[in-house]
């Protein structure tokens, strides 16, 4: 295993960057995930990785290799492919075997090395099933038993889990994160489903439009999002667009005064976010919050174990509030007055007012 | 008011059941001549085929309606002729020969048209498919000028040679191959040649290990067809044969302008006979049935 290390990346077609500038580092053994909606520069870059596409600009380190222009076939590096790719004229232990032989190890080692891996994945009594006699769970495992019988240096996952029903998706899942833990693979996901990423991550990279966002831990991502986009893009947020005034309080178009967290570092007009379940609603007045107020509650959501309720809290704006939805706790109904309230540091400002469209 | 009622609704239920019939009715009608046509067109296409099989069989030598008796003795005729059966050793190589080339050229060709975007690629595509729409006799007459005059100006002896035959045949080979060929490579998985590569195989190698075995049903369908269309094709061969130098359909209607003997008609069966049994044992390796 080694570390990845993309240098000043990007890949453009005509005037158009598909990766702009990306410089990132996988660490040995480490998960990390390309997280983005999709045109967002992911897959662009987890091929040029694999060496499938080759960068415009910027170097691509594989431990101390540079493999920025080698052909695929000389980059040691294990790719699942979202459609598996196996090869259905070969059995599922001709499949395994078929990155040995390309590395010419000798015959009478291929087979132990393709019976290991195929345990390692638990389907070690499946070697001679052709792949469309196997289910897509099956395939998937087959996949990654493929990718890693030849030991790569880095194992590639794109978007591995997309077509998998969601409950055998939760599993394997874990089965992923333990086996990478066990063998200690450097391991790049592109995936665009957030909740995968951030069961799954050791760390995160956000991405958009071909560049990156923002790198970091779950908690990082979540609870200090660098921009207005990734405060929307990893869990969901209330957005209200004004300007900071003097004092570090937020002043949203509709006239309402927020103390916010990082206040102070953003001047001007600007964007704050909300977390929906770090609003506190109650039929009473709030006490020991930062910020409290009383609006209407004009929505409400059922969602079984959360209730999501959309209260007024200004002519002109909307917060929404996510809780528990459990018979001890106060649950609004439409129409009712209610008092919101939070805390300065459930909220992120953005410099620039963006529209507030997520109400 | 009561009856009334339970009249109306006997009345209502002898119309559904009416309506019933006559859904079943328009089902069984529409099975009717579904298979009805499908059996008519299917009887159109093997009439030839077993009146000429019947035929072969038949005992006297002006074909007639009833057989006056059957024998085999026109097949027994067949190796004693010299020129069906030079005839058709030189249809053989022919046919192998250019089905032979014509994958030689198409495969790649096909390759590169269904790959690649490239200036007059589209141009390249209608011009490898143009022999299948020129007329055979249009096709011999250019070639046969072609080689004359080829032979005039170079010296070579071209006209009515193998060489000449074989150019003419590859002609009208090619586009059963790139047909064929492209039409398998767009059902081709390409993440699999990229599965390939990502775990160590060069181009060559991935083609010939991934790319290859999956259009095989493609190449083969394509060899069948080439060497079919080859050995039975007349008009073209017309031109481009010499002196004691006959395909098998040449040897047959030559046949034909002095007798009308069934011994043609035990030529045609054997020939028949020979192209399904390839076709056949094809198809016990290679499903054609996938392509075509």
């Amino acid at each position: 295993m080694a570390e990845v290390r993309l240098d000043g990346v990007s890949k453009r077609y005509g005037d158009f960057f598909a990766v702009r500038e990306v410089t990132l580092t996988v660490h040995e053994g480490e998960f990390l995930v390309l997280l983005g909606p999709s045109g967002c520069g992911k897959t662009t870059t987890l091929r040029m990785i694999a060496g499938f596409v080759e960068p415009t600009l910027g170097t691509i380190f594989l431990g101390d290799r540079d493999i920025t222009h080698l052909p695929p076939w000389q980059r040691n590096a294990g790719l699942v492919f979202q459609n598996y790719a196996l090869f259905p004229h070969l059995t599922v232990a001709q499949n395994l075997a078929f990155g040995l032989e390309m590395r010419k190890v000798a015959k009478a080692d291929i087979a132990p090395k393709v019976e290991e891996a195929l345990r390692l994945v638990r389907l070690g009594h499946l070697g001679e099933r052709l792949p469309r006699q196997l289910s897509g769970g099956q395939q998937q495992r087959v996949a990654l038993a493929r990718a890693l019988v030849f030991r790569p240096d880095v194992l590639l996952l794109d978007e591995p889990l997309s077509n998998l029903d969601a409950k055998l998706r939760h599993e394997v899942r874990i089965e992923i994160r333990e086996l990478q833990k066990k063998l200690g693979l450097t391991t790049v996901m592109v995936t665009h489903d957030q909740e995968e990423a951030l069961t799954m991550a050791d760390r995160l990279v956000v991405m958009n439009e071909g560049e990156v966002r923002q790198a970091g831990s779950q908690r990082d991502l979540y609870e200090r999002p660098a921009d207005r986009f990734v405060a929307g893009f990893v869990g969901r947020s209330t957005f209200l667009s004004g300007e900071m005034a003097s004092g570090g309080r937020f002043v949203s178009k509709g006239g309402l005064a927020i103390a916010c967290n990082a206040a102070g570092t953003v001047t001007g007009p600007a964007t704050m976010a909300l977390r929906p379940e770090r609003v506190h609603v109650a039929p009473k007045p709030l006490a020991g919050l930062d910020n409290t107020m009383v609006g209407e509650v004009e929505f409400v959501s059922y969602l079984g174990a959360m209730l999501d309720v959309h209260v007024r809290v200004s002519p002109s704006e909307r917060i929404v509030a996510q809780m528990p939805n459990r018979p001890d706790i106060f649950a609004p109904n439409v129409g009712d007055r209610v008092h919101v309230g939070w805390t300065a540091d459930a909220t992120s400002v953005f410099a620039g007012s963006g529209a507030a469209e997520e109400n | 008011m009561k009856q009334a009622a339970s009249q109306q609704a006997g009345i209502k239920q002898s119309g559904a059941v009416r309506r019933q019939g006559y859904r079943f009715d328009r089902r069984r009608l529409g099975r009717w001549l579904l298979n009805g046509t499908a059996g008519l067109t299917l009887l159109y296409i093997l009439t030839p085929l077993i009146f000429v099989t019947w035929l072969s069989f038949f005992r006297q030598e002006i074909p007639s309606f009833p057989p006056e008796g059957y024998s085999l003795k026109w097949y027994a005729a067949i190796p004693g002729n010299e020129r069906f059966v030079s005839g058709f050793i030189l249809s053989l190589q022919l046919g192998l020969i250019s089905t032979a080339i014509g994958l030689g050229v198409g495969v790649p060709a096909a390759l590169c048209l269904s790959r690649y975007r490239f200036p007059g690629r589209e141009a390249i595509n209608s011009l490898l498919l143009m022999p299948l729409m020129v007329p055979g006799i249009v096709l011999g007459i250019a070639l046969y000028v072609f080689h004359v005059e080829t032979e005039i100006n170079t010296g070579l002896p071209i006209l009515g040679s193998l060489l000449g035959l074989v150019t003419g045949h590859v002609l009208i080979v090619i586009p059963w191959t790139v047909r064929l060929v492209t039409a398998s490579l767009a059902g081709f998985n390409r993440t699999l040649e990229e599965a390939a590569q990502n775990l160590g195989a060069n181009r060559w190698t991935t083609f010939r290990r991934i790319t290859l075995p999956g259009i095989l049903p493609g190449i083969v369908a394509a060899a069948m067809f080439s060497f079919v269309s080859s050995f039975g094709n007349l008009e073209l061969s017309l031109f481009l044969v010499g002196p004691g130098r006959t395909t098998l359909p040449i040897a047959i209607l030559q046949y034909l302008e002095w007798k009308i003997d069934p011994t043609i008609a035990a030529v045609s069966v054997v020939q028949i006979a020979l192209i399904a049994a390839a076709m056949l044992i094809t198809d016990r390796y290679v499903k054609i049935a996938r392509v075509v």
